[in-house]
């Protein structure tokens, strides 16, 4: 085994200098994607105590720790001291001959935080596999053979990762190191390249607790070990750290019980506390973070960082075709609506829209569609959210019925007995897109859960807010989720735009026709399409004044010709479907009027 | 099964002739944990129980055969410092009392992990000077690893005790106390007559009176805390030596300003009096935790008791007295217990910082605080912050590199026990600094406070302007007027406001602002809630099997508003509960064997559809309506939202939301900032300012309501009742409240009778036919505001002629000029209406960003 031993003083320095020499590194031509990720390769594939990255969403915060950042072992028989680092290790490892001293005076207790992260809930294939491809990382199965090769690469890695002051003398050296070891793995390991979206064996005792049902991959206790406040719940990171896997962790919930029942630290916690908060390191890996950061997006087709020099080019490159795709996305988008152009018009502004701002209670910016007239025969919902699926890169298809919403769980609630926060449909993260499906829902009986899980989604579209549930109170959290209502009628769920589909063909056979529709889009362009609702959503405006005037005018306009029927919400209306109008041809610069008219005589 | 411990215990002071520096050894030895001596090879890892080494000290219990062996070595506390102790405190004599009855008990709140400081003498060449300290200065010893002199720390804390008098600060519990008499020896006088062992002890008070002690009661509980109840118990026997008691005075600090949030606990916290505060969110069943066991040997008969140490009974292995291996066996009926109670708490949620979840804590209570708090209760902990290391496996020598963090409590005091008596004035108290109030009392002076506070409340909802009126005095609220000698009970000092309306305008969202603005909001829609939802149930706890009362959102609200929206929708059996908390303040249950009144003293603020879903200007108020006249009657404002229709109207609100919607960060910013000082304003204004009606503002008063008599035999007219009389004073009150003016006078009657009429748009009825006249509405400008305007339009003007002859101006500049010279509050669209004024009278021109004169 390999611990790292200092013998020197604690230098305070090195923490630092770890974060900013990995910084670094990972900057390096596409360094990131050489560094195995836990969301494609299955953790019994990777080495305990190796670098890994993870994109997750941030599920639950749990209470900070604190842990021994020094500590002192003494050799029994020689009375010998030794000071050892405690960051980014579960366990406070000493030799066989050793033990630690709870007393030493040397003894720095630090602080870190663990989050619950689980995979970014309702995550597309498509943007699955374009991580896995994009990954350099080859990685064989740890437990059986090890080529004398391997081994040394092994250990180096170890160094990099536990070893700071040789880091420091390594600087320039190491770097090729990842290279040429990971290289070498890849060429063992080519066969297992097919295996990875493994999920690891979730037995059905320990509820993973994700948000949506029928999500796999591995849920992760992310230990981060500083400025842990910036982050929130729902936060979708990208975290890089030092995997551990040691299997003493779950030694803890299997022996703790009957070790000794004098112990007063023991009845602490309940079990079920304990089965959440340390479950087996084989189906809860936890990461030390070293590097952690939000991620804006999950697209992999864009640049990870909207405000670098380098997207900046990719972000004007792709605004000079923005046009012609727009043209052709509309097509395609027409054509999956049955013909119905405007309703795909309406559709694109739904996909683009975001919450860029809320004014006291009042979000501004989203745009939820209510798109009624959907056939309900022939299974239309259930094909369009298939083709949106492969449009956004992150969303979910609620099938409203009676039966799910009296027995499904919308809202995270808090749970007491095991101290966590369980999981609902509603946690999701931003810029998600959430398609509902009114066309399925019979009559029948609400329950009270019934009603408040429709009390939760309306409060989702009105508010952009869950109100999490804690038991005593109740928390209210912003989100950012893009809603599309589909039903027969005007959905008993409030929206900011009901259009009514009018279908211009009758497809025979709508599974056919709609994958067809899919086929019939290349790659190239499919890709395009996935650039441009992802990229124009997270560009800033500012409208000309032009345009405010021109909505200003055109509603003092319509409250005189039709003073019944237009209201302040009308306005509401309006001034979004301008902004995101204005967005979508962004910039081209058409004059406004034109493009705004037509949106908004299709308003009403 | 918690037994005082053996009346002859004598606590601290231990008679023994070993230097001070051997009687320190030993208390080590009694733990049979061998201090690292230099070369000492057998340093025990702590997560291996102490091996049963043979006793060392010559303190060791005798061996002397026999069932019952002199308990008396094992009975002084070795959890206390003072029994390795300094000459000191060997010196000074035993409370007198422990001799004559009562008994010394175990303070397991101070040591239930008993987390020795270990002294390495090899390593630490201190310790060798602090050893030649102790023997040549005497009186000047500290406590190992401390500052702290008992002698002197127990000098002072008695001084303390003695003198400690502040008339200023008043507390709950200070009834019958005379402030202007040392504070804490009355308590101890409590103490005798009443015969609760406990002294409360505010750190407060502690730190105004010494500095220096503070700090080591803060740094240093566990040493300091043993000395203090020392020094209480000496003066106390002093006073009354006859007195017996349960056991020894123990004291308890409380309100230690070290840590107030559970999100700021820091590694540096640990060992350290903290006092945070927190929701009980669970509580365990009381543990029994053993403090002793007494084992018996199977052979001989021979028995033994051995102390816990750090959480574990060593159980010996070998007969002291016959040697047999194994013989021992335990007798639990003999063993000492002490109970014990684990606790969760939550983090209030004022104190999460938005978009996170919140931490909890674990914290252990002991003895008499077991089951003194229930899950829901709010909460001030005092107590010792404590880290243990995690053993993985007894076994195995790696540890966990984590540690168990919990809070050993000494002090509890409920936060929300106060609500059932008023509102809880400390935390809000507490809440402003003082520069804050300096801004809020500048604030209050401003003549147009009133406008200006109802410009910053919901600045997204457009217009409106005396609903939001009314909804501020809503949150100021009246005076709380107590009748109950003269069998009155409480007279309602909420305001009670009902929004009624056509759809779309914004009523959902002016709620959604009032329920996120005040603390103790609650948002309900009349079509999803029932009764019970809104008052209270009955509900078995899987747990305990015990009945639980939930209380419901009106209930929650207590002390806060009530947001109901869809109000028309709510069934007929959930309104009429309303009747009894809209008027008494009270709900009364009477459901599953349990009957209770429980404060509901809430504001309602209701939103509701007119019967036809628009308003039908063809029928009368009542009628579109359409609510019970009793409950009608219980509301002090009822609004109606319309929508008046016409161009310069439309012009504006569209001018307005579009600004909403393209505005810049920077102003958003200002906006917020805005809603922090409404909430510190209304909080402020809400516990300090209690206004009394005058004389003048009676009669005013009286003449109004004898007006409103005589309108209101019109038909379809809401008729006055002695309630408009009282809803009139209330808002009177509430705009007093606003001006922070003790005096009701008449120009708050003037208001209150105006906002009144305008509500119910009286003043646009015909009262012929009691039909709203909506011309009369679409008018839009009420006198004031066009008196503002023209004002403001004025006083431009002079600021532009006063900037001499510049031809042409930058328009931030001058509206940052007009902002700074004018003492009412300049919003952009006031300063381009008064640009637009000028311009009319073809005085400027406005060209984009820059103002031309003409």
């Amino acid at each position: 085994m390999l611990f790292f031993v200092a013998q020197n003083a604690p230098n305070s320095d090195w923490e630092k200098k770890v974060t900013e020499y990995f910084k670094e590194k990972l900057k390096e031509n596409n360094a990131t994607n050489w560094v195995p990720s836990l969301n494609d390769v299955p953790v019994h594939y990777l080495k305990p105590n190796s670098l890994v990255k993870f994109r997750c969403m941030v599920q639950d915060m749990f209470d900070p720790e604190f842990y021994m950042g020094v500590y002192e072992t003494v050799d029994p028989n020689t009375n010998a001291r030794v000071l050892h680092f405690g960051k980014y290790r579960d366990v406070a490892e000493c030799g066989p001959q050793q033990e630690i001293d709870l007393n030493s005076s040397q003894t720095v207790t630090s602080e870190r935080q663990t989050f619950y992260c689980v995979p970014v809930p309702g995550e597309s294939a498509w943007v699955k596999e374009a991580y896995i491809s994009a990954s350099q990382a080859r990685v064989s199965p740890s437990t059986s053979y090890t080529p004398s090769r391997h081994k040394r690469s092994y250990e180096e890695d170890e160094d990099m990762d536990l070893h700071p002051s040789k880091q420091k003398e390594q600087h320039m050296g190491s770097g090729g190191d990842i290279h040429g070891c990971v290289e070498a793995k890849r060429l063992e390991t080519e066969a297992s390249a097919g295996h990875h979206v493994i999920s690891p064996n979730c037995s059905p005792p320990l509820d993973l607790n994700f948000p949506l049902p029928g999500e796999k991959g591995p849920a992760c206790l992310v230990k981060i070990y500083e400025s842990w406040e910036s982050f929130k719940v729902n936060d979708v990171l990208e975290v890089f750290g030092v995997l551990s896997v040691d299997p003493v962790l779950s030694i803890v919930n299997s022996e703790e019980r009957d070790s000794s029942s004098l112990d007063p630290m023991e009845c602490m916690d309940t079990m079920e506390e304990q089965r959440v908060h340390s479950p087996p390191a084989s189906l809860v890996p936890r990461i030390h973070v070293i590097l952690a950061q939000k991620l804006q997006h999950i697209n992999p087709l864009l640049p990870a960082c909207l405000n670098e020099e380098e997207s900046k080019t990719f972000v004007s490159n792709f605004m000079s075709e923005l046009s012609p795709v727009r043209a052709e996305l509309l097509g395609f988008l027409t054509h999956a609506l049955l013909g119905d152009s405007l309703a795909a018009e309406y559709l694109i502004l739904h996909l683009i829209s975001t919450v860029y701002g809320r004014r006291d209670v009042l979000p501004l910016g989203k745009f939820t569609v209510n798109l009624s007239g959907c056939p309900r025969s022939s299974a239309f919902s259930e094909h369009l959210y298939r083709l949106i699926q492969q449009l956004v890169p992150a969303s979910y298809h609620l099938r409203m019925s009676i039966e799910s919403m009296n027995h499904s769980r919308f809202i995270p609630h808090k749970d007491y007995a095991a101290n966590r926060l369980v999981s609902g449909l509603l946690q999701l993260a931003s810029h998600t897109s959430l398609v509902i499906d009114e066309t399925q829902l019979e009559q029948g009986q609400l329950d009270t859960a019934g009603v408040h899980n429709v009390t939760a989604l309306g409060n989702l579209i009105t508010w952009q807010k869950v109100d999490y549930d804690f038991n005593y109170h109740r928390m209210e959290f912003p989100c950012n989720i893009n809603v599309l209502i589909t039903s027969e009628g005007r959905s008993l769920l409030p929206s900011d735009c009901q259009v009514h589909l009018q279908p211009q063909i009758i497809p025979p056979n709508m599974e056919e026709y709609m994958s067809s529709l899919l086929t019939a889009v290349l790659p190239s362009v499919l890709n395009k399409f996935r650039i441009y609702l992802s990229l124009l959503r997270l560009l800033d405006y500012s409208i000309s004044d032009e345009v405010t005037k021109a909505v200003e005018e055109d509603f003092v306009e319509m409250r005189k010709n039709n003073p019944e029927s237009v209201t302040a919400d009308d306005l509401h209306k309006m001034l979004l479907v301008a902004r995101w109008v204005w967005c979508s041809c962004h910039p081209s610069g058409l004059p406004s009027q034109l493009q705004l008219q037509p949106a908004l005589a299709l308003q009403l | 099964c918690s037994g005082p411990r053996g009346s002859s215990a004598q606590r601290g002071p231990h008679p023994s002739a070993f230097t001070p520096v051997n009687g320190y050894l030993n208390g080590y030895l009694r733990q049979e944990t061998p201090p690292s001596f230099p070369g000492n090879a057998r340093r025990p890892g702590p997560c291996v129980p102490p091996p049963p080494s043979p006793p060392r000290a010559p303190l060791a219990p005798p061996a002397g055969p026999g069932p019952h062996p002199a308990p008396i070595p094992l009975d002084f506390d070795i959890s206390s410092p003072l029994t390795y102790g300094t000459p000191s405190s060997r010196v000074e004599g035993t409370p007198r009392s422990s001799a004559r009855g009562t008994p010394v008990r175990q303070r397991p709140d101070l040591g239930s992990v008993r987390k020795a400081r270990q002294v390495d003498l090899h390593s630490d060449g201190l310790a060798e000077d602090t050893v030649a300290t102790e023997q040549s200065l005497g009186q000047k010893l500290v406590i190992w690893g401390t500052d702290v002199n008992v002698a002197s720390c127990k000098e002072r804390f008695q001084r303390f005790l003695q003198r400690f008098i502040d008339p200023l600060d008043k507390e709950d519990e200070d009834i019958g106390l005379d402030l202007n008499e040392p504070r804490y020896m009355q308590r101890l006088q409590e103490i005798n007559v009443v015969g609760e062992p406990f002294l409360n002890v505010n750190c407060d008070h502690l730190r105004s009176f010494d500095e220096n002690l503070y700090r080591q009661l803060i740094c240093y509980p566990q040493e300091v805390i043993p000395t203090f109840d020392m020094a209480a118990n000496e003066i106390f026997f002093d006073r009354y030596p006859d007195s017996i008691l349960e056991h020894q005075i123990q004291v308890r600090p409380y309100n230690a300003l070290k840590t107030r949030n559970m999100r700021n606990l820091n590694p540096e916290d640990i060992d350290q009096l903290i006092t945070i505060s927190g929701m009980v969110i669970r509580s365990s069943q009381l543990i029994p935790e053993m403090q002793e066991a007494f084992f018996r040997c199977q052979v001989c008969a021979f028995t033994t008791r051995v102390e816990i140490d750090r959480g574990r009974i060593a159980e010996p292995s070998v007969c002291k007295n016959c040697n047999t291996t194994h013989s021992m066996a335990l007798i639990h009926n003999r063993s000492m217990f002490s109970d014990k109670q684990m606790i969760k708490l939550q983090e209030s949620p004022e104190d999460m910082p938005a978009g996170q979840t919140p931490h909890t804590v674990a914290l252990f209570a002991h003895n008499d605080l077991v089951d003194k708090v229930q899950p829901g209760d709010r909460v001030n902990v005092t107590g010792i912050y404590r880290a243990v290391p995690i053993r993985v496996n007894p076994r195995v020598s790696s540890v966990k590199s984590v540690y168990r963090t919990h809070i050993d409590v000494i002090h509890y005091r409920k936060t929300d026990s106060k609500r059932l008596h008023g509102v809880d004035e400390e935390t809000e108290q507490k809440r402003f600094t003082e520069e804050r109030v300096e801004l809020l009392k500048e604030l209050s002076k401003k003549a147009d406070i009133y406008e200006r506070l109802a410009l910053a409340l919901a600045p997204s909802i457009y217009e409106h302007e005396d609903i939001k009126k009314g909804i501020l005095l809503q949150l100021f609220g009246g005076s709380r007027k107590d009748f109950t000698h003269t069998g009155r009970g409480n007279f309602r000092a909420e305001i009670n406001i009902l929004l009624c309306g056509d759809p779309g305008t914004s009523k959902s969202q002016l709620l959604q602002y009032v329920y996120n603005l005040v603390p103790r909001g609650q948002y309900t829609s009349g079509k999803g809630s029932s009764a019970v939802g809104l008052t209270a149930y009955v509900m078995k706890d899987p747990e305990t099997r015990q009945l639980v009362l939930q209380t419901g959102a009106l209930v929650l609200s207590d002390n806060g508003i009530c947001c109901i929206d869809e109000f028309d929708k709510m069934n007929e059996s959930t309104r009429s509960v309303l009747h009894e908390v809209m008027e008494q303040q009270t709900l009364s249950i009477a459901k599953a064997g349990i009957i209770c009144q429980l404060n509901a003293r809430t504001s309602i603020l209701a939103a509701a559809n007119p019967i036809e879903s628009q308003w039908n200007p063809k029928k009368t108020t009542i009628e579109n309506i359409q609510l019970p006249h009793t409950l009608l009657s219980r509301f002090d404002l009822i609004f109606l939202m319309l929508d008046p229709r016409d161009e310069a109207y439309d012009r504006r609100l569209a001018r307005h939301l579009v600004s909403l919607y393209y505005q810049t960060e920077e102003k958003m910013e200002e906006e917020y900032m805005d809603m922090a000082v409404l909430r510190d304003y209304i909080a402020y204004a809400r516990s300090y300012v209690n206004p009394r009606l005058g004389e003048e503002a009676g009669q005013a008063l009286i003449e109004a309501y004898v007006d409103m008599r005589k309108i209101g035999s019109g038909r379809g007219m809401v008729s006055a009742y002695p309630r408009q009389l009282e809803s009139l004073i209330r808002l009177a009150e509430a705009h007093a409240k606003v001006r922070f003016s003790d005096k009701v006078e008449t120009v708050d009657v003037e208001e209150a009778k105006r906002l009144h009429r305008e509500a119910l748009k009286q003043s646009a009825t015909d009262p012929k036919t009691g039909i709203v006249d909506i011309s009369i509405l679409t008018t839009g400008m009420s006198a004031t505001a066009r008196k503002r305007k023209e004002e403001l339009a004025q006083a431009l003007r002079k600021l532009i002629q006063s900037k001499g002859k510049a031809p042409s101006l930058k328009y931030q500049q001058l509206l940052d000029d007009l902002r700074a010279q004018s003492d009412i509050a300049v919003t952009k669209e006031m300063f381009e209406e008064a640009l637009r004024a000028l311009a009319d009278e073809d005085f400027l021109t406005v060209t984009g960003k820059t103002v031309r004169l003409l």
